[in-house]
């Protein structure tokens, strides 16, 4: 890169809906304005001068049918006055259209058209059912397939492609890996006051996840409930800037994190998966975005990686070439990717138990990446080995259509 | 004549009821359903809601629609199966709408009882008034030229009565809702000596595919459900005013209607119960059965002076309760009607007292809505009742007395033949009044 990157001063509101015992479906709720603003002013605490932001980004997915919200670029100002006639925009790229928040606002870094950029990724999904959202983040497919696709259009497609790798490799074998990402997720969340499944406090996970068996009828025929991302209101956001934007905002190196790459690939969205067990524009981008940062694997600390479903974090792990093909499954099923595990992934409990505020998740990822690196974590803190000072994100929107992953080293 | 066939063409007759109303509801869905079967495609299906109050039938519809709503939302996995061939309805917003117009396209609210005349099947969920059900009935028949068949809501009357007053031989038998029938499990069947097999056995797969939980019972006044409830209820009133001899009559109510819910365990106590059904219809379903009952009357003074009064207790539309005996605030108890005087005298005013003759309950209590979720009830309830039984508090041995008596009630109802065994009676109990327990058990004795 012609110059050096960071991110710092990451903020979280909490991941709002089922599992929070203050989520009442019945009462009403903050709307979008507020998530912008909390993430928004949680970054603005941790800086000096808000009028040293150059530029603000919000990376935002179906806000135009959840809320009948488009144009959020314009709320960027409300977060603070000294935000005001600045650029500002929104970008949307489905579940990745936070990772793509942050792509925008390190172009602008690098290009030298700002110094410092407010991310902010946001959804606030939990204004309609989930059957009627299943529709609106249907929108993450083509179009033209949504009415052979299933009434929960998403789960469905990730059904399917969970039923390919039971029929491959075995259901059995399958399931337990599947089962012990759901158990770290929900382990992992309840290290962070933030995360929806925060007040999780099942004694037996692995028991309850076995007694629900997948269930075509009521819902998709591979996948339970607890295979899938949460319903989520929620956004995150946090700083990108350069040495000069770091110094400008008062913010100190060592609380900062340096982008050592980015990538981000696009596939087909006509086009079915070439394999449904496999997810190979994840391994693209992210094999693309280590070679940049001239690493490996193994000189990661954490990932936090695109769970949608447990499915997805299985063939993630895959992708991301720590196993072969079909091994994902006993890799995770062994604890390798739980906290205390070779390589831990969603340390907070990723989109199944931290939550999935869609075009939020992208800036979460990199805000815990950030929190990890810079010993921010709290309860949910690693010891980050001196050898493995890096993490890695990999966000994904709609069926490993579009990809961005960043490796962040810590300074 | 099919299942598919019969349900063709159906009137409900007092539609905009309560009970008319849930009826009108489930057979809605039940006959869209079959609609949408492949082979039913492009057959004609009629539900004529029928109701003497055009308010009423207005306000069914709306009900209808948000209830159709829901019933949609849950079943929208197979919606788009069922309209998978209709290329212009792809998000399942618009399939649970164009759902909720099938149903609705189906339904005919109306105040002409003629229409009924074409129909395959009737069912009846007028006012419990036998005159009046044998009058509309015959009317029906008379002109109806298909043998119809008629499902009685009636919860009191004896169905052989109606049978033979609109000579509707073998055509007619009890098919007994709870309330809210859209949400209750239970359905109660009551069949005559003359009742068609066929009838009967279409009255099962009907309650089958509505999900329903059928008890048989035979066609005694009130059948197993208020058999139960009225001859409780009774007993409840009447232990109120024994206590009153030492009390005020409200705070004896509250006692009574606190020990029947926290002691016994159950999802309310027997007054909120009585206010919930209403005082109106606990008092004119016992008039029903009275006069059906040998050795025993059925009657109570004290409903009598409510209802002169003009406090009836019942619901409002949305469910919540109306004042009764009890006045109820965002739906807890905070008063009690004393008919002398005629207002509601605060809890607060005598509950000091109260609590001093009811005395501390045992430990180990626990409340019903924690109690169902048990899984080894048996053992729970035989410890809990158990510690009542070596209680000498007054509180502890009024509720093991009203738990003897509720247990006599219900095996009473078998030795009277009203229920075929005492597992219909606690099924009853169970599922249609959400009972914990069953009313015949081995705890009190």
């Amino acid at each position: 890169m012609r110059r050096k990157i960071y991110m710092a001063a990451g903020a979280n509101t909490i991941s709002m809906g089922t599992g929070r015992k203050e989520f009442n479906p019945k009462k009403e709720r903050p709307g979008l304005e507020y998530y912008i603003n909390e993430a928004g002013k949680g970054v603005l605490a941790q800086i000096t001068d808000p009028e040293a932001i150059d530029e603000t980004v919000i990376g935002n997915f179906m806000s135009g049918r959840f809320n009948k919200q488009a144009h959020l670029g314009g709320f960027a100002a409300t977060i603070h006055p000294a935000l005001q006639y600045k650029p500002s925009h929104s970008v949307e790229g489905a579940c990745a259209s936070g990772g793509l928040a942050l792509m925008a606002g390190i172009r602008s870094v690098l290009a030298e058209t700002a110094e410092a950029v407010l991310a902010i990724g946001v959804e606030v999904q939990n204004t309609v059912k989930a059957i009627y959202g299943a529709d609106i983040l249907a929108g993450a497919g083509w179009f033209q397939k949504r009415k052979q696709g299933h009434a929960y259009f998403f789960p469905g497609q990730f059904s399917d492609r969970a039923g390919v790798y039971y029929e491959r490799y075995g259901y059995d074998y399958s399931r337990a890996g599947m089962r012990q990402w759901f158990v770290n997720a929900m382990e992992n969340a309840r290290l962070d006051p933030t995360a929806q499944e925060y007040h999780n406090n099942t004694a037996d996970l692995a028991a309850l996840y076995d007694s629900m068996k997948p269930n075509g009828k009521s819902f998709v025929d591979h996948l339970n409930v607890l295979d899938c991302s949460k319903v989520s209101d929620g956004a995150s956001g946090i700083i990108i800037a350069s040495e000069e934007g770091l110094r400008r905002l008062g913010i100190s190196k060592a609380d900062a994190v340096e982008v050592a790459a980015f990538a981000q690939l696009t596939r087909n969205i006509t086009e079915d998966p070439a394999d449904p067990a496999s997810l190979t524009t994840i391994g693209r981008t992210a094999a693309l975005a280590l070679s940049r940062a001239g690493i490996t694997t193994g000189q990661l600390g954490t990932i936090e990686t695109h769970d949608c479903f447990s499915i997805a974090g299985l063939l993630a792990v895959e992708a991301l070439g720590f196993v072969k093909a079909g091994e994902g499954a006993a890799f995770v099923a062994e604890g390798r990717t739980s906290r205390n595990g070779d390589i831990p992934m969603n340390t907070t409990g990723g989109l199944i138990g931290w939550g999935h505020p869609t075009g939020g998740t992208g800036v979460h990822q990199v805000v815990t990446i950030w929190q990890q690196l810079t010993g921010k974590a709290g309860a949910a803190q690693l010891n980050i080995p001196e050898q493995k000072p890096y993490g890695m994100t990999i966000n994904m929107g709609g069926d490993d259509v579009t990809v961005v992953s960043l490796v962040l080293k810590q300074v | 004549m099919t299942y598919d066939e019969r349900l063709q063409h159906v009137s409900v007759l007092g539609a905009a009821g309560k009970m008319g109303s849930g009826i009108l509801l489930l057979t809605a869905v039940e006959m869209a359903d079959l609609s949408l079967k492949p082979e039913n495609k492009g057959k004609r299906f009629v539900l004529n809601a029928i109701d003497l109050s055009d308010d009423g039938l207005a306000g069914l519809m709306d009900y209808l629609r948000a209830q159709v709503l829901k019933v949609a939302e849950k079943k929208a996995v197979w919606l788009r199966q069922m309209y998978s061939d209709r290329s212009d309805l792809i998000e399942n917003g618009e399939i649970i709408e164009q759902y909720i117009q099938d149903v609705l396209r189906m339904v005919r609210p109306t105040t002409a009882m003629e229409v009924a005349y074409r129909s395959n099947l009737i069912f009846e969920a007028v006012s419990e008034n036998k005159d009046l059900k044998i009058k509309i009935l015959s009317q029906i028949d008379r002109n109806n030229p298909n043998q119809a068949w008629y499902f009685t809501n009636t919860s009191s009357v004896p169905i052989h009565l109606i049978e033979e007053g609109a000579g509707l031989k073998g055509r007619v038998l009890g098919f007994h809702f709870y309330n809210p029938p859209a949400v209750q499990r239970l359905v109660e069947l009551i069949v005559t000596p003359n009742t068609l097999p066929e009838t009967r056995q279409f009255a099962l797969d009907y309650a089958k595919a509505l999900k329903k939980v059928v008890v048989p019972s035979n066609d005694f006044a009130g059948f197993i459900g208020n058999g139960h409830f009225m001859r409780d209820a009774l007993f409840g009133i009447n232990t109120a005013l024994g206590l009153a001899n030492e009390m005020p009559l409200p705070q004896a109510i509250y006692i009574v209607n606190k020990i029947s819910q926290d002691y016994l365990v159950r999802p309310m106590g027997i007054f909120q119960l009585i206010d919930y059904v209403g005082v109106d219809v606990v008092q004119f379903i016992m008039q029903v059965m009275n006069p059906f009952l040998a050795n025993e009357d059925l009657h109570s003074d004290l409903l009598d002076r409510m209802m002169t009064i003009g406090v009836k207790g019942g619901q409002f539309s949305s469910g919540a309760q109306k004042d009764g005996f009890l006045k109820y605030d965002k739906g807890a108890i905070t008063a009690v009607y004393d008919p002398d005087k005629q207002e509601y005298i605060a809890i607060e005013t005598f509950a000091a007292a109260a609590n001093e003759w009811m005395g501390t309950m045992p430990e180990g209590f626990v409340p019903w809505k924690n109690a169902i979720r048990i899984a080894d009830k048996d053992s729970h309830f035989k410890a809990w009742f158990g510690l009542l039984k070596q209680s000498n508090s007054k509180s502890a041995k009024l509720a093991i007395a009203y738990g003897k008596n509720s247990d006599a009630i219900g095996r009473k109802l078998v030795t009277d033949g009203v229920a075929n065994n005492t597992d219909d009676v606690n099924t009853v109990m169970l599922t249609g009044f959400f009972h914990a327990y069953g009313p015949v058990n081995e705890y009190f004795s």
